[in-house]
Parts: C-alpha cells; structure tokens; sequence
C-alpha cells in the first residue's frame, strides 16, 4: 500500500473531515490505485524541467491603490449560518 | 553553566495604503465591524484576488531601506490553515520568493553598535478579528468575528536570531519603526496594532554554536512588554536548564499584567501549512530600472541623518541618535532650526524640556503643543539676549498652555531681560551695599563669594538682569 | 419546427424581422422545459418569472424600434457554478444549497449588458469534480439522446440543456474537459477558450489554474456570437488576457484551403471505441477534402497529463475548498467546539467525489509528499505544454477525439473512480497547456449517440479552431439534428 492508514488520518485532519471507521478500506484502496497509476510521473526526468505555476505568461498585474465600495453589511452578513449584532458568529475556538 | 540569549524577531508591519492588499475596501481604522468587507476579502466563491500596486513598492523600499537584496522574481503563495479569521482558510503570503531579502540594520546599546541581519520580508494580508464573549478565548461559549481588517496589507520583517538580549531587541525594533516611518510607508502606531512583533527565544551556553530550544511569544505590540516578555523568558528558561529540564518548543502567550510568559497547551498538531503557490495572482518581476527609482525616492534614513546631524551641527552622538530615532523627531529638529535657532541650543531644548513635557503627558511629538516654530522662535530670543536661558524655561512653560508667541508672552509677562547697564549698576549698587559680609569675604580673597552676589541681584531683578552683565558689573565695583 | 429547435442566429433573426416576439420564444423554450426537464433534468434552479419579464422589456425596445443585441431576447441558461447576484448558486453541492452571492460574475456582467433572457441554473457534477453530472448532489442530469446514459460532466446541465432545447445557449466551464466532452456526448458545440481569454471572476474555482468559462450552443456560428460577448481583459481576473479580443464571427469563413492539421497519434489509443475512431477519420477525410494538410504529429507526454492533472486540480481545489467551512457563508452543521463543527460541515455537506479529489489533493500537497507530486507534476505540465508547442511548430490546429467513447450508462463508472479519470486523456492535456478547444458534433453511433470531435488552437488563437470548425460544420448537417424527447420531433 502506498497510502498508510496514518497518512489518511494525517489528510482527514488537514482535510477537516472525517473518514467513518466502515469507509477507511474502501478509501484506501481507491486512493492506493489512484496513486500508483500517478506514480508513472517518475519515469520521466524532471531534474532540468522548471515547474509550470501559470498557464500562460503573465506577469505584474496590479490594482490602484483606489478605495472602492463596500458591500453594505446586511449583504456581506446576508448568507451567514449564525450572525449577532453585525458579527459572524462561530463556536467556540478551543484551538489556539 | 552561564546562559546567553538568542533572539529573533518577525515584525508585522501593516502599511498605510488607502485599500486593502487584495480589494479595494479601505484600510481605516476604527469603522464599524464588517462594514469595509466585499466579496474578495470575505472570501466568497467564485472571487479573485489583484494586488494593490502600493503594497509592492512599499515592500520593495522597505526592503531597499534595511540594505535587502530585492527578488527581481518574487510570487504570492497559500498558506493554509483553518481559523475563522481567515475566510478562505489560507492567508496570501510569500513563501519561498519574499519581495526582498538578505539584509540588515545596524543597532547600538549603550553605546556599542551591532549589526542585525534581516533574512526576509515579505507581503502578506491580515486575519480578521475575533470578538470573544467570554473573558477569554478558551472559555467563550462563542466567537463574533469581524472581517474589516481581514486583508489590510502587512510586511512581514523577519530577522536573524541575532540578538542576544531584551535592549538589543527593543532597539532592533525601534530601529525597524524609525526606517519604516522614515519610508513613509506605515503609520507603526503601536497602540493600534501597526506594528507587532513575534519573538524567538532560545538559551545556549556561552560561547557555544548550536542553537538551543526556542519558545515564541506573539504579537507584542509595546517596546515594554517586548522587554518584559523576553527578561521573563530568559529568566525561566534559565532556571529550567539550571534544574536540569529541558526547553518546550512551544508558543507561549504574554500576560501583560503579570509580566510573565504562559504556555497555551494547545494541541498544535504540528501546523503543516501546504505552502502552494497562488495561481491567481501572476508573478511580480521587478526590474532594476524599479529598484532604482524606488531607491531615488527614499529619504535620508535614519542612520545618515545622524551622521549628517553630527558632521553639520556639532551635535553629540547621543543626541543625534534621540533626535533621528523618530521621522517626527528629526523633522521638529529640522523645523526649529529652519526658523534660524542654533542647532546645538534647538537640540538640547528638545533632549530637555521638551521631551520631559511630552513624556510626562504621554504625548508624541507630532502633538506637541509647543511646535517646532514657536519652540525656534523661543531660541532666537535667548539668542538676541532678550530672555536668559532660566527666564527661557518660564518662557517655555507659559507656551505649553499658551499659544502665544514666545515674543507676545514674554513681553505681557514682562520677562524682558534687563540689559540697561544703569538700571543693572542701579540694583548692583543696592546688593552691594546690603550684603557687606560676601564683600568682604570677596575682597578677602574668596572670590567665590561674587556667586552670592550674583545671585541676590538676579533675585532682585526677577531674574530679568543679564546674568552675564550683572557678573561684569559686580567684578569691576569689587574689584575697582 | 419549434423555436426551441433553432440556433440563435436564426431566432435573432426573426426577432430582428418582427416575425416572433422574445416572449414567443421564451414561452416555447418555458414550454419545453415543462415538457422533457422531468426527463432531462438539467436544471437545478428555473427563474421563469425574470425570464418572462426579461422578454417582455425586449419585446418592448423592438417595438420602440430600438436596435438589439445578437443575444438580446434569447434564452439561455447559466451552469451553476457562475455566480448570479440574487440567484441562488449551489455548485450542485448540499454545503451551498442557500447561498445566494451578493454579486454578478464578470461574464454575467457581460452577458447583461447584452439583454438575454436567462432561464436559469444548470445542473453539474458538485464543484465541477467529474464527467457524467451524476455527481451532482441533487440528481443526475440525462442525455437527451438516451436518458439511461450521461449527459457527460461536468457541465451535463449545460451540454443536455442546449440538446434537449430547454436553453438555446448555455455557459459551461471547463477544468480538464468539463465543456468539450459533454458537448461531445449531447452531440452540441462547445468551447473551452484559452486560459484567461474569459474572466473567472465569479467562476466558483475547482482549479484555478485550469478553469475556464465558455459556450455550449448548437452550432459553430452562435459559440463565436457569444465567446464575442463573454471574451476580454478584467480588472478583478489578473490571470486575464489583456490580449485584443478580435471579432470572432470573423472567422466564421468556409476555408481550410492549406490549413494544417495535426494529428497526435497518442490520441487515437487502444481502448478507443471504433464507432468514434471511424466518425474521427471520416472527418479527418473530409478535411482532405476540402483542402486542408493533415500532419501526423507526436504529443510524448500525453500518457503523463492524466497524472499531472489529477495531482494539479485536486491540490487547487484542496486550497479552493477550504473556505466552505461553515463560518460565513453556505451550510453549517453544528459541533461541540469550531473544529468540530467545520469538520461536521464538510463531511456531511461534501459529496463523495468532492471528499476524495480534497484528499488526494491535501495529500500531493502535504510535508514529505509535496516534491513527489505536486512539484513532478508542474514539471510535467511543463513537459506536456512543450509538446503542444513544439507541435505547433509544424501546423495551425490539432484534430483530436474528445472521448474515448459515447456516452455511456448512468452509473456505469461509479466505484472506480481511476477509471472514469482516465476518459479525461484527450481533453485534460490543453487545459494543463492552457490552450483553446472547441468540441463539435462529428457523427453517431451505431445506437445514435452523437460523437464529437475536438480541435486544439494555439494560445490566443480561437479564431482559426472556429474557422476549422465553421468549414467542416458547414459540409454536414449533424449539428441540425435534436435528440427525440418528450414525444416531439
């Protein structure tokens, strides 16, 4: 196996989800399949190959330092879960 | 074993652009809670960040302004982690291609200079705010969040652990303000957050080169509990080596009002951020035709002008460095002598009563109620000998609650100093002829006896007789 | 013939001649939703309403005399990954089944300003992670030309909207084929326009480095009319071209008199159906015909894009999801502490397909992992966008299948996802390079599936794959012909 049950907790965690206990095999061997067949990729010499970050050549695009309008806050708030006194608000932070 | 700190510091610098690094909401303080939010800086679906142009030369001249190399090539990159500040759960930073790098400013403590590498600064945005209801963070049952500041742009100054104890850092960070004001390219109110500092301390043995294990404190935002925190930090970590333990790499919180670091027992799981760079935002090249006309249009920083003060004025090293350690300072230095006031007497004015003034009331010297004008008004007239330098401090007082000029006020307070010679020889006459036993004393040879002297005629005159006059006058009746 | 069935150039025309009203031919195409959406659903969210009071202002500034736009009046439909101010858009995900954005995407912008009517939102695979629409956390969308079989994905909305009829024109966005191959499978046109040719502002991201906007339509004609409309330099997209956009219906001229073409042999692979093959080569004939130099060409890294690209949009789409956490916007499903409830959030909200590609690509992005798959596979997009220019060396255009197959049945690939990944290999290697495609209809299966084929462009140069299309399209009439629905035809 390529993906260990260690990494898979590892990328639920960095993931923010859960992987039920019943879906930890199944998971598994997709992502274990998955992985091999991209383990083609290390056939090929990359050692001379600059990465490609952007599709195409850009480079410098800026804005003006100009203020624009806001969204007034009833609309920024407008799809919150839970809102109080113009505040989003969340559960507690336990996590520093 | 004797100890020896190592201390690095991260300063965040928030710039003083009119809008946001990423969107154009304004960057202003003090606005109601998500009121300066749009859709790019709550990290909607489907928006996009542009870079605000200013946030890149500000960096850049940052970087050219504490001797960095500036990256020709340089990128935005993700760092990724969750925390409801964040709206799109990663904050746009730089990574491994930070604006500028490589550079370094020189300190002195007490007189000793050292030189303080920079390895990096970088471009990044700012979290939100969080608004606990509970006392504190942990035992809040919720959060309110407030997205106004989520995106107001930062530079992330970054130095090498090169200090080694709380007054080296504290002048590493004045040093930093000083430049980043004289760049104009932060308002660094400390009081409003502008300006803050993470803080890296580890403990060595003395002439060792390894380093040892370090604690970080963050976001000290006053030069005190930037003090307090590391001699604390120090201190416990000292006595935790001294008792055989071993450091925690850990962070640890600043509680101010004790004056005391205290771990946050948190369960960082080891943070792995996921750095990738932001495909949305295109590379920055930087050409050197930019690097050098941003270069021309720096001002003389601050160690120049100390330098400059020293050569040009004659003053001392000591004040020359007080007078340049604040853009605002070197500029009122600068006002009052353009009014014609002597360098040397406008530079001990303000190491003495002006900054006793203002330190006294907690003002800063932008909001000094004597101004550089009057303040070099003042001077002239201790220059013209129309007031003494004692009368002067009376003189100075009155300004401070009176916006007179210093001309109107000594004349309404009739603090004219008195140069009359007959109306002088007139009181010398009277002192003289009222205190036989200090003439005596004189004639006797005790020619410090003429001090009494003086004295009992500067009290005569209201202190408005010129001192150097009534010397003059006493020595010849003495002595003729 | 109803009106549903016809192009917009044509109903533009009629409207232009007074011989039907836009509420005419927005009733027609209201009509036919009622008749086969039941079938077909290729729509999450219909705004009938808006859309009627849309034709009637049209109708009234033609009756005032007033001149109209090409797209003035015509219905269509947007997929619901574009944000619409005020309109509901779900990214056919649970975790935004309520969330309505405060703004316009910049295409929306554009599109506005030409007065369509918009009928609505399109189904979609959640996020734009598949290529049957059966990923959808809603329902599936059908093909209209055989409803046990996908519509393809992941603008399936889009691609069987604009077959079915019930949208003249519709918006797609395409990561790594999501335009071409369903428009290929519903027997449609469809263009994915060069990287930052069209704005992404607005475009809920999957992969930011590969997302574009662009057309589904009936035919070649009406997919220039709109790549016109929706084409151009944005100040809120800094991946936008500041390229001159030309007048694309300019290119809309029979003529591939020297054209050359270029045909990759690692595109024509085992494992392809023949039936396509065959539509394939007949085409390519055609060309010869009519003038046009076929070039047999080499693409070495063509095997290696499928790896590259499923390391690439999953580590964007890791990072481009993380937002959806239940903290200021879309779905939130409580927890004992903020960890919990993000994480409660997002396993329930996240569809499965969604879940995995966050997995993969956390894990290509994470400590110890990064350098052997996320770096190797942005070198090896570089490899791959070398090939296309080194090829480009040699011809104008490439001529390439969009699929492997027609389309196929619902839930066919479903628990194999490696599988349904690897039908992405002629399309997923141009959006790694960032070039312009255009998917248009070629001919049908023996079981009357259409089949497309796609032609590749140089950077910036859609111009000449719309000439190559127009030309061809214009020697056949595949593009003419409706799938058999809801009793009409």
């Amino acid at each position: 196996m390529k993906v260990t049950k260690e990494d898979l907790d590892n990328v639920a965690v960095l993931s923010r989800l859960a992987i039920a206990e019943e879906d930890t095999e199944r998971y598994l061997g997709q992502l274990d399949k998955i992985l091999t067949y991209m383990d083609n990729l290390s056939e090929l010499d990359t050692e001379n190959v600059k990465p490609t970050t952007y599709a195409l050549p850009m480079q410098n695009v800026f804005r003006k330092d100009e203020v624009k309008e806001s969204l007034d806050r009833e609309a920024a708030l407008a799809n919150a879960p839970l809102k109080e006194d113009g505040y989003f608000k969340v559960p507690k932070v336990l996590e520093g | 074993m004797k100890y020896e700190a190592v201390i690095g510091l991260e300063i965040h610098c928030e710039l003083k652009t009119k809008t946001k690094i990423f969107c154009g909401c304004a960057t202003s303080f003090g606005a109601d809670q998500n009121t300066h939010v749009c859709p790019v800086c709550l990290g909607m679906p489907g928006v996009l960040p542009t870079v605000n142009q200013r946030v890149v030369e500000f960096g850049i001249k940052a970087g050219l302004a504490t001797n960095c190399e500036i990256n020709k090539y340089s990128k935005f990159d993700r760092k990724n982690y969750y925390y409801p500040d964040l709206p799109k759960n990663w904050q746009t930073s730089q990574y491994d291609l930070p604006i500028a790098e490589h550079g370094w400013v020189d300190i002195d403590v007490e007189g000793e200079k050292k030189r303080i590498r920079l390895t990096r600064i970088h471009m990044e945005e700012d979290a939100g705010k969080l608004v606990h209801s509970g006392t504190n963070i942990k035992d809040s049952a919720s959060s309110n969040v407030d997205y106004n500041r989520t995106g107001v742009p930062l530079l992330e100054i970054v130095s090498e652990p090169d200090m080694s104890s709380a007054e080296e850092a504290r002048a590493y960070m004045e040093k930093i303000k000083a430049i980043m004001e004289y760049i104009d390219v932060s308002n660094c109110r400390m009081e409003e957050g502008n300006l803050r500092a993470d803080i890296n301390v580890s403990l060595r043995p003395v002439g060792s080169k390894e380093l040892g294990t370090r604690t970080e404190m963050k976001n000290i935002n006053s030069f005190k509990n930037l003090e307090d925190a590391i001699n604390y930090e120090i201190e416990r970590q000292t006595e935790v080596l001294e008792d055989g333990g071993h450091i925690v790499q850990e962070t640890r919180t600043f509680d101010p009002v004790q004056g005391i670091t205290l771990s946050m027992r948190s369960k960082e799981n080891a943070h792995d951020y996921r750095y990738m760079p932001e495909p949305d935002l295109p590379p920055i090249v930087t050409s050197q035709e930019t690097i050098d006309k941003y270069r021309s249009e720096l001002p003389e920083l601050p160690d120049a002008r100390r330098a400059r003060l020293e050569k040009d004025f004659g003053l001392s090293d000591y004040d020359a460095g007080i007078i340049t350690s604040s853009r605002a300072m070197a500029e009122y230095f600068d006002a009052v002598v353009a009014t014609g006031a002597d360098a040397k007497l406008a530079a001990n004015w303000m190491m003495g009563d002006l900054l006793k003034n203002l330190n006294d009331e907690g003002l800063d010297i932008s909001k000094s109620p004597v101004e550089a004008q009057r303040l070099g008004e003042m001077i002239q007239l201790i220059m013209k000998d129309t007031i003494s330098g004692k009368i002067a401090k009376k003189v100075f007082k009155e300004m401070w609650t009176n916006t007179d000029s210093p001309e109107k006020i000594v004349k309404d307070k009739g603090l004219v100093q008195i140069t009359d010679t007959k109306a002088i020889e007139g009181i010398v006459d009277e002192v003289i002829a009222k205190n036989q036993k200090a003439v005596d004393d004189y004639k006797g040879g005790n020619k410090k006896a003429i001090g009494a002297l003086v004295g009992q005629v500067m009290k005569a005159s209201k202190g408005k007789a010129n001192p150097q006059m009534v010397n003059q006058l006493l020595a010849q009746k003495l002595d003729g | 013939m109803r009106l549903y069935e016809k192009p917009a150039h044509v109903l533009h025309e009629m409207l232009v001649n007074k011989e039907i009203t836009s509420v005419e031919l927005t009733e027609d195409v209201l009509a036919r939703i009622d008749e086969v959406e039941g079938e077909v659903k290729a729509y999450l969210t219909v705004t009938r309403d808006e859309a009627l009071a849309r034709a009637k202002a049209v109708d009234e500034k033609i009756a005032r005399g007033e001149e109209i736009s090409f797209l003035e009046g015509i219905p269509g439909a947007i997929k619901d990954n574009i944000c619409t101010k005020g309109v509901r858009t779900t990214c056919a995900s649970k975790i935004l089944e309520h969330f309505v954005p405060p703004y316009d995407a910049t295409v929306m912008t554009k599109l506005k300003a030409e007065n369509p009517v918009i009928l609505g939102k399109l189904n979609m695979d959640e996020f734009a992670m598949g290529g049957s629409t059966e990923n959808s956390a809603y329902h599936p969308t059908c093909n209209p030309w055989n409803t046990e079989c996908v519509p393809g994905g992941s603008s399936g909305g889009s691609a069987a909207s604009v077959a079915a009829g019930t949208s003249i024109w519709a918006l797609g966005s395409d990561t790594g084929g999501s335009i071409r191959q369903p428009a290929s499978f519903c027997g449609v046109v469809g263009l994915k326009p060069t990287y930052g040719r069209v704005s992404r502002y607005g475009l809920v991201a999957y992969g930011s480095s590969l997302d574009q906007i662009g057309p589904l339509t009936r035919d070649v004609t009406d997919c220039a009319h709109i790549l016109n409309v929706i084409s151009g330099h944005d100040d809120m997209d800094s991946t936008s071209s500041e390229a001159a956009v030309p007048d694309f219906t300019k290119a809309l001229v029979e003529d591939v008199k020297g054209l050359k073409i270029g045909l990759p042999k690692e595109y024509f692979v085992k494992g392809m159906d023949p039936e396509v093959e065959k539509a394939i080569r007949a085409a390519i004939e055609k060309y010869k015909e009519m003038g046009a130099e076929i070039v047999d060409i080499s693409l070495p890294h063509t095997d290696y894009a499928i790896s590259a690209y499923y390391l690439i949009a999953p580590a964007e789409a890791a990072t481009n999801l993380q937002r959806y956490d239940g903290v200021s916007y879309g779905e939130r499903v409580e927890g004992e502490d903020l960890v919990a409830m993000m994480t409660n959030t997002r396993t329930e909200k996240f569809g499965e397909e969604v879940k995995r590609r966050i997995v993969i690509g956390n894990y290509a992005l994470s400590a110890g992992y990064y350098d052997a798959y996320y770096l190797k596979a942005m070198k090896v997009r570089t490899l791959v966008a070398e090939d296309y220019a080194k090829a480009f060396e040699q011809v104008d255009v490439i001529l390439a299948p969009v699929a492997p197959t027609t389309a196929f049945k619902i839930g066919e690939m479903a628990g194999d996802p490696l599988q349904m990944y690897l039908q992405d290999a002629c399309t997923v290697p141009l959006n790694l390079a960032g070039l312009p495609g255009i998917s248009l209809p070629c001919g049908f299966s023996s079981k009357g599936m259409p089949i497309g084929m796609q032609i590749i462009g140089k950077a910036l140069d859609e111009e000449t794959i719309i000439r190559a299309a127009y030309t061809y399209e214009q020697s056949q009439d595949y593009h003419t012909k409706m799938a058999k629905l809801g009793g009409n035809n």
